[in-house]
């Protein structure tokens, strides 16, 4: 368990490098005046006094936020991210919702036009960082163990392995989980929540602090719609009674239907992340 | 269950402030929309306090209800979900109240020798 992020068994934290092959146990670190390091102390006994005295009570007001160290982390991703120009997403499902289906067609269809690596997080094996893999992208397996979301400190070390280009995209594909993720700030500049249409129309107001976390909502499978007895029109609903700014694509990531816009808007946001607000021109 | 990983994250985080002092209470602050369950946090701390300084240390927790503001018409509402319906019509709302979490304040033993 990384203390420094707190959210899983650290010791069971596996980070694959699929260009070596190389499976890495280690340990991220923050000093008290901020400062990462990467040093292996694990030293936290802390040395009760001995002393048999009269004991008073005192009370510490500390009003700290629970989650401020995977806060921190994740500014300090954001930023690493914007120095690179580097679109970074978090794509958050429930299993088997077709995120590695939706990304590996992505990869695919834009190599031409656009460099993408990608995170891989699962609670165990590198099934589908290997299918990344076959595209030709970059790609790095994070096995999260017992863990149930990534969290700041783990793409902090993943993106060191990662290595990605400038002026790329870094997909960040979530252990499949509607629930925890949410919680969790990466540093990414979207978070993107990807529904099957074989599941039920109800999951955003059955998950609501996922739907409204996201940014984008992709309905996917939809060549399925004619099978199943799903209702698009209502989930949308449901989607933007949550978040009624949350921009929704509908796409089937084997036929290839709906995914010209998604595309286009992942090219303009990368194209928008470059370029200067006109606001700072000329000053 | 990320409420476990949460509740390790707030023995860290008390155990460096205590700074070798005996843990008598812990009060948290958690906010009835930041998908964290009070009974789970109690359950795992018991668990988690094991060994450590907070070791039968009292666990305090305040519940924050969820409080919202219509964008539209500016009316506060009482919420119990992250989501909701103005009387106005509109579900456009900011949450004023009810995603905190935190470590509100710590009670340890000070020797006096």
């Amino acid at each position: 368990m990384c203390v420094t992020c707190g959210c899983s068994d650290d010791g069971e934290i596996k980070i694959t490098n699929l260009e070596t092959d190389e499976t890495e146990h280690n340990h991220t670190h923050t000093l008290s005046d901020g400062i990462i390091t990467h040093s292996h102390s694990h030293d936290t006994h802390i040395k009760a006094p001995q002393i048999h005295a009269k004991i008073h009570k005192t009370t510490i007001s500390l009003e700290q936020d629970i989650l401020a160290n995977n806060n921190l982390l994740a500014a300090q991703n954001r930023g690493w991210f914007k120095g690179r120009n580097i679109l970074a997403l978090n794509l958050m499902s429930s299993p088997g919702a077709g995120k590695t289906t939706l990304l590996t067609q992505t990869i695919n269809d834009l190599k031409h036009q656009l460099s993408i690596s990608v995170i891989e997080g699962d609670q165990e094996t590198a099934n589908d960082a290997k299918k990344i893999k076959e595209t030709g992208s970059k790609v790095i397996q994070i096995n999260t163990g017992t863990g149930c979301h990534l969290d700041a400190s783990m793409i902090e070390r993943g993106l060191q392995k990662l290595n990605p280009p400038l002026n790329s995209v870094v997909m960040i594909e979530n252990v499949g989980n509607l629930v925890c993720p949410a919680l969790f700030d990466l540093g990414e500049q979207a978070k993107v929540v990807i529904l099957s249409v074989t599941e039920g129309e109800d999951k955003p107001i059955k998950y609501p602090h996922m739907f409204r976390a996201s940014n984008i909502m992709i309905l996917t499978k939809i060549d399925l719609l004619p099978y199943v007895d799903f209702d698009v029109q209502k989930c949308i609903e449901y989607a933007k009674q949550i978040n009624p700014q949350i921009q929704i694509f509908q796409v089937s990531a084997t036929t290839g239907t709906g995914l010209e816009k998604w595309y286009a808007w992942l090219i303009e946001k990368l194209t928008n992340l470059s370029t200067i607000p006109s606001s700072l021109r000329n000053t | 269950m990320h409420e476990f990983g949460i509740t390790q994250n707030i023995v860290a985080i008390v155990t460096e402030h205590a700074k070798g002092a005996k843990v008598q209470r812990v009060l948290l602050e958690i906010g009835k929309l930041s998908a964290i369950m009070p009974d789970a946090i109690r359950f795992c701390f018991d668990i988690c306090t094991q060994g450590t300084l907070l070791a039968g240390a009292t666990l305090e927790i305040l519940e924050i209800p969820g409080l919202g503001r219509c964008r539209q018409c500016g009316a506060e509402i009482y919420l119990d979900k992250p989501f909701g319906i103005c009387n106005c019509g509109s579900v456009e709302l900011d949450l004023i109240t009810g995603e905190e979490l935190k470590i509100k304040e710590i009670e340890i033993e000070e020797l006096c020798v």
